[in-house]
């Protein structure tokens, strides 16, 4: 059956008292949705009758956030998550798409695996790019076949949950890749380097007697990467950086004016390595949770424009791999139902907040580094990823179902929107969790800012911080 | 003293575990120290048992194997007349895939008092706090501590300073300067001792390679030395550590003689020592790679002086956290 005749009839919408956010400013603004795209976006709409009404008062409505970097899990992990469950966590979140990574069971290396989570993505309540492998079976040995996955859409590319360890192989990658449509995005750690170290190498891991793994891992390859693109020419994305070293060298690679783009990860902007401490495993990501100096780093990166992008790493385990002791637990923490209140706390000081430079259990409010303004941060989260995973523009090419994403809001466009409170106050419920997992540390902490609706192709699949399906 | 009366003093602590030297402050050290004494004297009697902590339970937690640490807890709870439960890796269900949470929770349901644990991994004693309602005792954890061999440790040092000004002995280390050798980095007893060490005054200085140092010694309270030879005319104690052949895979080392030949206790190093200085090794002791053979088995050498001590100190740990007061 032709997809667009599975899709459910979609009503109207009016979402209503909003300001409207986008690339291209803010400004007070009702927005009617009709058959899954945006129809107006003036002062005040009347909702036309049999018209469903989204109350956004108090709330900025934005286009719907966009996630670089989530591990759906699914083939092969689907105990700790699923397409299915992972986009609905997405919704929650206010995303209205996700780049699902390669480092599934088996992995998303072959046109067969990338045809199969694409058309799990059909039902999902997000959009679900996929991403590809660029070595057979992430083993850093042959190249993945890159042309025909780009035939079927894919256009991030990443040997992600470690890096390409060969710099051959990653320059022949580089340059094989030149001319599809794609970039390659890359874990940067040199296994060597990190010598199986479980968190940062530093004052926290000699005391608490954990193998660390230095800053030096990820910034060794970020700068091999960083030559690789000088020589190719070809771009490359730097995933989930977390080192004050990797902001400067990002910062010097784009004066020089090489094509690069980096993200960071909402965690690697609210917490340090001293919340390792307990020896919690929910701690455990990978890159480690590094130091007060290097958050501050990565929070000035974000205000300068050096960083270009926030992505989860939304990396979901069953709760029993998350009880091992801390050297045998896997690396990972959910994101996606927590990263825009966690990067609002950690980026948006609210007036009147008296910040402590880190707390003692390893948190840090907002304040060192750099804060930015609630638009600076949509950006981060939807718009900028948007163009880096090529899920702008608007959506209308040859009965593609792609695209669409990032806004901005305006009559035509394909409606994907997140309406979010920003003084909103929630305490996260583990147990509530749209996730297969619970490996979240925001269990019981109180966030501020929370999702209220998202619409996703014109149809509201959260509405009032209620998943709809 | 008495020991009838130093028990009988005693109030019920709260429920409480031994998972690093921290959870005892310098008073929490010497109050073991006491009580090891005072279980000195009850080893000297005809029949070495009190009953302390009869009808309590004390499990042994293995899941990496050590015999004679789990023998002399095991040794410590009869003597106090606990009944003990050994569980080891090696012949339980983790070999068939149960996780750590639930061998803690099968344990405890089967209603004991104290689960003392050992585990590859650090800080698995302070997770299994979570699932078990006993007092937890750290007997080793990956490379963070080991706790009860440090305080093992001061006991021995206190002991021998006493026996030497014929009872009249200071009542803590200071004062004292203890070199600390070998593989520091992925040593649970340094982390353990350089902390009980200094709790009792003593200046410590970790000897070894920049590759068996830890990263960061921030916070430490210690100084660092790669040159062992420049510190030795000036120690009070000389604690080596094990040096592990896997170091050598690891690249931390070029070989075991090269680490004999520089910070090996030779027979030319230990005559530089001062006349009265103490040598001290956890175990197991390799002979020619720490330690040469001879010095080894000098009368400075309190090795096996730490093994019968190991026995006190962790009957007044299990006192410590289970007694009740009451003999």
């Amino acid at each position: 059956m032709p997809r667009a005749m599975r899709s459910k009839k979609l009503g109207e919408i009016v979402i209503r008292g909003g300001t409207v956010v986008d690339e291209t400013g803010e400004r007070r603004g009702d927005v009617l949705v009709r058959d899954g795209r945006i129809v107006a976006v003036e002062e005040s709409i009347e909702a036309p009758a049999g018209a469903s009404v989204l109350d956004a008062g108090g709330c900025v409505v934005s286009p719907g956030l966009v996630d670089l970097h989530a591990h759906l899990r699914e083939p092969g992990g689907e105990i700790a998550e699923t397409v299915e469950s992972g986009s609905r966590a997405a919704a929650l979140g206010g995303y209205t798409a996700v780049v699902a990574m390669p480092n599934t069971e088996p992995a998303i290396d072959s046109a067969a695996v990338a045809r199969d989570v694409l058309a799990l993505g059909d039902d999902a309540v997000a959009e679900i790019a996929v991403a590809g492998a660029i070595t057979v079976g992430r083993r850093g040995e042959r190249l993945a076949p890159m042309a025909e996955l780009a035939e079927l859409g894919v256009r991030l590319f990443t040997d992600d949950g470690r890096g390409v360890q060969n710099g051959g192989l990653l320059r022949r990658a580089l340059e094989y890749a030149s001319g599809l449509g794609v970039i390659l995005a890359e874990h940067c750690e040199d296994i060597q380097l990190a010598a199986g170290g479980h968190m940062n190498e530093g004052a926290w891991s000699s005391r608490l007697g954990i193998a660390g793994q230095p800053a030096l891992a990820e910034e060794m390859m970020l700068a091999r990467d960083i030559a690789l693109v000088r020589l190719t020419g070809a771009p490359m994305h730097f995933l989930h950086l977390s080192t004050a070293g990797s902001v400067e060298m990002v910062r010097a690679a784009k004066a020089e004016g090489l094509a690069v783009t980096a993200e960071v990860t909402p965690h690697h902007l609210a917490i340090t390595d001293a919340a390792l401490k307990n020896y919690d495993p929910l701690f455990k990501v990978n890159p480690p949770l590094r130091t007060l100096k290097d958050v501050a780093a990565l929070r000035a990166g974000l205000g300068a424009g050096v960083i270009d992008a926030i992505a989860t790493d939304h990396a979901p385990h069953a709760p029993e791999r998350k009880e091992e002791p801390f050297d045998d637990a896997p690396s990972g923490m959910l994101g996606l139902e927590t990263a825009l209140a966690v990067a609002y706390g950690a980026l948006c000081a609210r007036a009147g907040s008296h910040s402590v430079p880190e707390a003692p259990d390893g948190w840090v409010p907002a304040g060192p580094g750099a804060t930015i303004s609630l638009r600076d941060l949509l950006g981060l989260l939807s718009w900028k990823p948007a163009r880096i995973a090529w899920l702008e523009g608007d959506g209308h090419e040859a009965g593609s179902r792609r695209g669409g994403q990032g806004g901005p809001i305006r009559p035509g466009a394909v409606a994907n929107l997140a309406v979010f409170d920003p003084a909103a106050e929630w305490v996260v419920d583990t147990a509530r969790q749209a996730s297969r997992s619970r490996n979240t540390p925001y269990g019981g902490r109180r966030l501020t800012g929370k999702v209220r609706h998202t619409v996703f192709r014109g149809e509201a699949v959260v509405v009032d911080g209620e998943a709809q399906r | 003293m008495n020991v009838d009366e130093l028990l009988a003093d005693r109030r019920a602590p709260a429920v409480g575990h031994l998972l690093s030297i921290n959870d005892l402050d310098r008073e929490g050290i010497l109050e073991i120290m006491r009580l090891s004494d005072a279980f000195a004297e009850v080893s000297e009697r005809p029949i070495p048992k009190v009953p302390a902590l009869r009808g309590r339970t004390v499990a042994t937690v293995f899941m990496e194997p050590s015999t004679r640490t789990r023998l002399s807890f095991e040794t410590a709870a009869k003597r106090l007349s606990a009944d003990t439960m050994s569980f080891t890796a090696a012949t339980s269900a983790t070999v068939k895939g149960e996780s750590l949470r639930d061998t803690v929770e099968t344990i405890d349901a089967m209603g004991i008092d104290a689960m003392v644990i050992r585990h590859h991994a650090s800080g698995a004693p302070l997770r299994i706090t979570q699932w078990t309602r006993a007092s937890v005792i750290n007997a080793g954890d990956g490379t963070h501590e080991h706790p009860t061999q440090a305080l093992l440790d001061c006991y021995t040092i206190l002991e021998t300073l006493r026996a030497r000004c014929a009872g009249e002995g200071p009542g803590d280390l200071s004062g004292l300067r203890i070199a600390i050798v070998g593989d520091i980095k992925h040593s649970r007893v340094a982390r353990s001792n350089v902390l009980a060490f200094a709790a009792l005054g003593a200046e410590v200085v970790l000897v070894a390679p920049r590759t068996l140092m830890p990263a960061s010694l921030e916070g430490w309270p210690v100084s660092a030395t790669g040159d062992f030879d420049a510190v030795l005319g000036e120690l009070d104690v000389v604690y080596l550590l094990r040096i592990q052949a896997e170091r050598l895979g690891e690249v931390l080392l070029p070989s075991l003689d090269e680490y004999h030949w520089r910070y090996g206790l030779t027979r030319a190093r230990a005559a530089a020592l001062q006349k009265d200085t103490l040598i001290m090794h956890p175990g197991p002791m390799i002979r020619g790679v720490e330690i040469s053979p001879d010095v080894a088995d000098l009368p400075a050498s309190l090795v096996t002086r730490q093994v019968r001590n190991g026995v006190l100190v962790r009957m007044a740990v299990l006192f410590h956290l289970l007694g009740s007061g009451e003999i």
